[in-house]
């Protein structure tokens, strides 16, 4: 009798043999360019945090190293204690976001450590053939795989798990990310001008489907095994139970409400692996929406929400005017206000009575 | 019809004819008008006065302004139920049909949570007839004068700077979250938050409590108490627990009738006072004597 990972494991195998045949040749081509290029080795930073950049590339390309370990374990997902059969990149909903230059190249060691149940992929949609690297990444628990790309377009990119079978699973259970290809010149506006950043926000927008047992109370389950039918069925309703950023209701809230001050420029990445959003910061505005996440396209200004498509990231930039409590929301206002798609940002500084005053404040209807 | 309503004179009747046995009688001996009814365990205090921080927003010269502290006298003994209402005792009131099904998460020994305002007011109308007494949620100035040191009130900014609203925003998100006060969704038993020095339980817990009192939106004069205008919203009701806030009253889940920034109440429940108030007493008497004859 096989064993359930026994089972998994043939699967597995099954499938990297049929992706090996065409993959080969492309990687003895690229070896002999890659060899004498640079190193850098970069450690991963949980969202909503990005590791330390350059925004101008300085030097030519070189190849950029990232190591995720993919843990699979219970996720709190809301403050009722709703535990969701969590899968992620480094521990952490969304994945952390990877930062290279168009031209690089991106090598990233994925690890699946023997403890898991699942085996894994990454489909980096920042990435060309072989199902984004899908197809030559597959690792069973006890396994790791090491891929590089070269980073040919630049904007933000998902990344997210793609397993045969199993694909929207994975990526609703948490396992979706973010890779940032800068140009090497940095942003520019619509004007061709340089653009800078004084801080960069990672929001990972994440929907969950928790089944429900018979009085309505959210599941929880031993295994991600045991959680699988029940979730594809509550998956297939479309309707989800949380949509969440940064992995739980209130992640991006309270203590940990983003920061900036007066007169900052920020850029918000915001992703959504599996289905469409709309961010919206509440009492601001992106002076710079790059929409689709692709910087060879000039960004619209003075955007007042921006449509993010299922399936991709997009980059907005903002320079803070007015100090006070900011909302960032799916301005889907039922999945902000009910589901969860809600976070905060406190910003310091000055007061600018030019931009806004309340000239009388609240009073009893004025009569003759 | 007619015989229970008979009862409920005949009890009426006792009340006044011996008032002060009756409020004697507090800790939960008395016999209900209707055995299916149980008595709630009351906690008597004896009238006092207090500094009370105001409920509602303020606003002095345009700006906000801090709730002024106000000596409030508690002029009669102050009958209040030491639990809040349990979630079973409130399925009597809804298999009685008076009352709406509670969005209540657990059953049993709990205190009733998911109730609105206006549920908590058809359970004290049931509740009222069912043990053939007066019984009404209690006012802000109540529920604080009970809830001695457990009262906190409103978070208030810090820092009110009238050239820079965003300070006051700023300072009492600050403040939330400084109380690092996490969530608890959970209702447990009836006590599990201890008794106060009055000897009320389970006060600033995790069940935040209706009060009968209305949202005010008051300017105050140059003085800064004096009131030069006062606006009531009677659709906005105060609610009293770990902090005080306020909601509409057909809200059953906090989190969804607060703010978009703010610190949600875990869970909306009650508890309500015994009205032994000469106006009730009267009442009573008249309903009394008129059914009667």
């Amino acid at each position: 009798m096989l064993t359930r990972r026994e089972a998994l494991i043939g699967a597995a195998w099954a499938a990297a043999a049929a992706a090996a045949i065409p993959a080969t040749p492309v990687m003895a081509e690229v070896k002999a360019d890659v060899g004498a290029l640079p190193r850098q080795k970069v450690s991963l930073v949980a969202p909503p945090f990005v590791h330390d950049h350059e925004q101008v590339a300085t030097g030519g390309p070189k190849i950029v190293e990232f190591t995720m370990k993919i843990e699979e374990k219970p996720v709190v997902i809301d403050d009722e204690g709703t535990a969701l059969r969590g899968m992620t990149f480094n521990g952490s909903i969304p994945g952390p976001m990877m930062v290279v230059h168009e031209g690089d190249y991106l090598e990233l060691t994925l690890v699946n450590p023997e403890t898991n149940e699942m085996p894994h992929n990454i489909d980096f949609h920042a990435a060309t053939g072989a199902l984004g690297g899908g197809a030559l990444t597959h690792i069973n628990p006890g396994e790791q795989v090491t891929l590089r790309f070269k980073a040919t377009r630049s904007g933000t990119f998902v990344y997210h798990c793609a397993p045969e079978g199993m694909i929207p699973w994975h990526v609703v259970s948490g396992m979706s990310g973010t890779v940032m290809v800068l140009p090497r010149g940095g942003l520019k506006n619509d004007k061709g001008e340089p653009v800078r950043y004084d801080r960069i926000y990672y929001v990972g927008e994440n929907e969950f489907y928790i089944p429900r047992d018979e009085a309505g109370n959210f599941k929880t389950y031993e295994s991600l095994g045991e959680s699988y039918d029940d979730t594809l069925a509550v998956m297939r309703g479309l309707v989800p139970t949380h949509v969440v950023f940064n992995g739980k209701v209130g992640a991006l809230t309270g203590e940990n409400a983003m920061k900036a001050k007066v007169g900052e420029t920020v850029l918000i990445v915001h992703s959504q692996a599996n289905r469409d959003t709309r961010p919206h910061l509440i009492g601001g505005h992106g002076d710079y929406v790059w929409e689709e996440g692709k910087f060879a396209n000039p960004p619209a200004k003075d955007l007042e929400t921006w449509f993010v498509r299922g399936g991709s990231a997009a980059a907005a930039l903002y320079t803070f005017l007015q100090p006070g409590v900011y909302a960032y929301v799916n301005h889907n206002l039922i999945e902000a206000a009910e589901l969860g798609a809600t976070a905060h940002f406190t910003v310091e500084g000055e007061w600018n009575d030019d931009l806004m005053t309340q000239v009388d404040a609240p009073r009893p209807i004025a009569t003759n | 019809m007619k015989p229970t309503t008979t009862k409920l004179a005949g009890v009426a009747l006792v009340a006044l004819a011996i008032p002060t046995a009756l409020i004697g009688l507090s800790q939960g001996m008395q016999l209900p008008a209707d055995p299916r009814v149980r008595m709630a365990e009351t906690v008597r205090i004896e009238p006092g006065s207090f500094t009370h921080m105001q409920p509602g927003e303020f606003l002095q010269d345009s700006r906000p302004a801090a709730a002024p502290r106000v000596p409030v006298r508690i002029r009669r003994p102050l009958e209040i139920m030491k639990y809040q209402v349990r979630l079973d005792d409130y399925a009597r009131c809804v298999a009685a049909g008076a009352c709406k099904p509670a969005d209540a998460r657990e059953a049993g020994e709990v205190p009733v949570t998911g109730v609105s305002y206006r549920d908590a007011l058809a359970y004290a109308k049931w509740y009222s007839e069912a043990t053939g007494e007066d019984w009404r949620l209690p006012t802000d100035e109540e529920w604080a004068f009970a809830a001695g040191s457990r009262f906190r009130g409103d978070i208030e900014p810090l820092e009110v700077d009238t050239a820079n609203p965003a300070r006051g925003w700023l300072s009492s998100y600050r403040r939330e979250v400084d109380l690092a006060r996490k969530p608890d969704p959970q209702p447990k038993p009836a006590g599990s938050f201890g008794v106060n020095e009055k000897g009320v339980a389970d006060l600033a817990g995790n069940i935040w409590e209706w009060t009968s009192s209305c949202y005010m939106r008051v300017t105050l004069g140059p003085d800064g108490k004096a009131i030069e205008s006062a606006i009531e919203n009677c659709g906005v009701r105060v609610v009293q627990g770990f902090h005080r806030t306020y909601m509409s009253n057909f809200i059953r889940d906090g989190k969804s009738g607060g703010c978009a920034v703010g610190l949600p109440p875990d869970n909306l429940g009650f508890r309500l006072v015994r009205d032994n108030s000469l106006g009730m007493r009267m009442a009573r008497w008249f309903r009394g004597g008129w059914i009667a004859s």
